[in-house]
């Protein structure tokens, strides 16, 4: 599988096979088979948007929590974590190492919201050991976007030899 | 005693150098102006990357001056900077300076180039230099009290210059061949094998040779030649390179000269008794660029190719006949199929579709008939321009 045609997506959803073709000097057909294959092996996920929600001034909160885990015999964290993510307050979850097992990220429209589930869904499950919620603050970047400020970026002279 | 008049302008001119009277301004002024007043334009004009200096790189700087180094550094530059760039072309190029003897840190290869013609020129000295070039080569050579002279290249060579050419220009006076590859503006690249004939020919006429090699990095598909890695061609080689193009550190003002002791202690002295030193944080940042390793250059020169395919179809495509530059980040199309010339096509497609590029007649006869475009800009400016210049063509043909 070509994986520069992967990149370009990767940088720029919307980039056209046409695009893509220019820009890698590989053949339109074969972008096209690439994409294809790539979405049906689901090694293309998803197209998505990164939207600052803050600059609308819609409120969302967003949570990290720390999920502490008594793992179970022979299915370890992986049936306690489909039982966290199938929930679709949650955003992400991943197996970490450390002083606690699961990072859960949840979003809710307001505090309570977020905070119950916390206390409603995620702390009664059984092999749950005991959580700490962090709640977001501010985002600064987001899969490798500077959403504020620090993106500033200075100006060329527009001519130079 | 009555008042003597005031120094007015016309006898304040008269008061400039000869030297420095007889050097023409560059040929962009004129669009430089129009172009700061226009909204909307887009600019294929600059000489740049478009990229803000890699973070470790700026961090480093950063850092420098909150340790307080800010103080001059010993004339020939930071000795862990001077052993970096020995590292650098070694692995690199497989060339060995002697970072004691056979380096020197420069204000950007535009210093270096003004003390390699200072320290080697002799009044009336001839230096030999593909046409089109670089716009500093000849006012350096002039102001070093040389005879600049140019040798065509033509779109039929992809604008690499012909060894055979380059002899039947040698005469006594002939002091040094000066080369810029990957060349501004044309985004020609020499093979090593065309490299060697004219290294031939320096050898042959016991000539020197500065090399420009600013743009060492930014290659697409091909290798960049070192000069000096030719057999025999390190001792008469002047070898300048810099960080702007490969870091994206054009406005720190850091490069290198690299030849061997006797030249590089004579630049040494002008550059004492001139410059001093290079500035601290640019040393230091510029240390760090090359302490780091590659991954950070590659990306950068993968960016570029992707621009650089896009436009050079995209000119081919509104029917601006241009040949296929491998290196630098310039293209640079025939606008002969217009009828107009260079200048006349960059001025009236600013002014009609306010898109800047830079007349290939700035940088010589031989670029009349073309102009350079720069792709280190964004993909999607690249885009609207070739669509606005495709209209113009389309009116103009």
């Amino acid at each position: 599988m070509n994986k520069e045609v992967l990149k370009a997506l990767e940088r720029d959803a919307r980039t056209t096979p046409e695009q893509i073709a220019t820009q890698t000097g590989i053949s339109m057909e074969e972008v096209e088979k690439t994409i294809e294959k790539a979405e049906r092996d689901r090694v293309i996920v998803k197209y998505k948007t990164i939207v600052n929600w803050e600059r609308l001034g819609e409120e969302q909160v967003q949570a990290l929590i720390e999920v502490k885990i008594q793992p179970q015999r022979n299915v370890g964290f992986d049936a306690i974590a489909e039982r966290i993510y199938r929930f679709p307050e949650v955003r992400s979850v991943y197996l970490v190492s450390g002083t606690y097992d699961l990072a859960v990220f949840v979003v809710g429209k307001t505090m309570q919201e977020a905070a119950a589930f916390v206390w409603q869904k995620l702390a009664t499950l059984e092999s749950v050991q005991g959580t700490v919620t962090h709640f977001l603050l501010k985002r600064y970047k987001e899969d490798g976007e500077i959403l504020e400020g620090g993106g500033e970026k200075g100006r060329r002279q527009p001519l130079t030899l | 005693m009555s008042p003597r008049p005031g120094l007015n302008s016309k006898r304040a001119r008269s008061l400039i150098s000869k030297r420095v009277e007889g050097i023409s301004p560059s040929g962009i002024r004129k669009f430089f102006d129009i172009l700061s007043t226009m909204e909307g334009a887009i600019s294929l004009g600059v000489g740049e990357p478009d990229f803000v200096t890699p973070w470790h790189v700026s961090e480093a700087g950063i850092y420098s001056i909150e340790k307080g180094y800010t103080m001059y550094t010993s004339n020939k530059g930071l000795l862990e900077l001077r052993q970096e760039l020995t590292r650098y072309l070694y692995t690199r190029y497989g060339v060995e300076y002697d970072p004691e003897t056979e380096l020197l840190v420069t204000v950007g290869v535009s210093e270096g180039l003004d003390l390699a013609m200072r320290s080697i020129i002799n009044p009336k000295d001839e230096v030999l230099s593909p046409d089109p070039t670089y716009v500093s080569y000849g006012p350096c050579t002039v102001l070093a009290e040389g005879v600049f002279i140019p040798i065509p290249t033509t779109v039929e060579n992809d604008f690499k210059v012909k060894a055979a050419d380059i002899e039947k220009r040698i005469t006594p006076r002939t002091k040094a061949i000066l080369l810029g590859y990957p060349n501004n503006p044309t985004g020609a690249v020499m093979e090593r094998n065309e490299l060697a004939e004219v290294a031939e020919v320096a050898r042959r006429h016991d000539l020197l040779v500065v090399s420009d090699e600013i743009y060492d990095r930014l290659v697409y598909g091909v290798k960049h030649t070192c000069f000096a890695s030719l057999p025999e061609m390190k001792e008469r080689t002047v070898l300048l390179g810099g960080f702007s193009k490969a870091y994206a550190m054009t406005g720190w003002r850091v490069g290198y000269a690299a030849a061997r002791h006797e030249i590089i202690e004579a630049m040494t002295k002008v550059h004492q008794y001139t410059m001093l030193c290079a500035p601290i944080v640019a040393q230091m940042a510029a240390t760090e660029a090359l302490r780091a390793g590659d991954a950070v250059v590659k990306e950068m020169v993968a960016d570029y190719d992707r621009r650089r395919r896009v436009m050079l179809k995209g000119l081919n495509d509104i029917g601006l006949a241009c040949f296929e530059p491998k290196g630098a980040f310039y293209c640079f199309p025939s606008v002969k199929v217009t009828g107009l010339s260079s200048e006349e096509f960059a001025e009236q497609l600013l002014v009609e579709e306010k898109v800047a590029v830079v007349p290939g007649s700035a940088f010589g006869e031989c670029g009349e008939g073309y102009v350079r475009c720069c792709y280190a800009t964004a993909l999607s400016d690249i885009e609207e321009a070739l669509r606005r210049m495709g209209r113009f063509v389309e009116r103009h043909s």
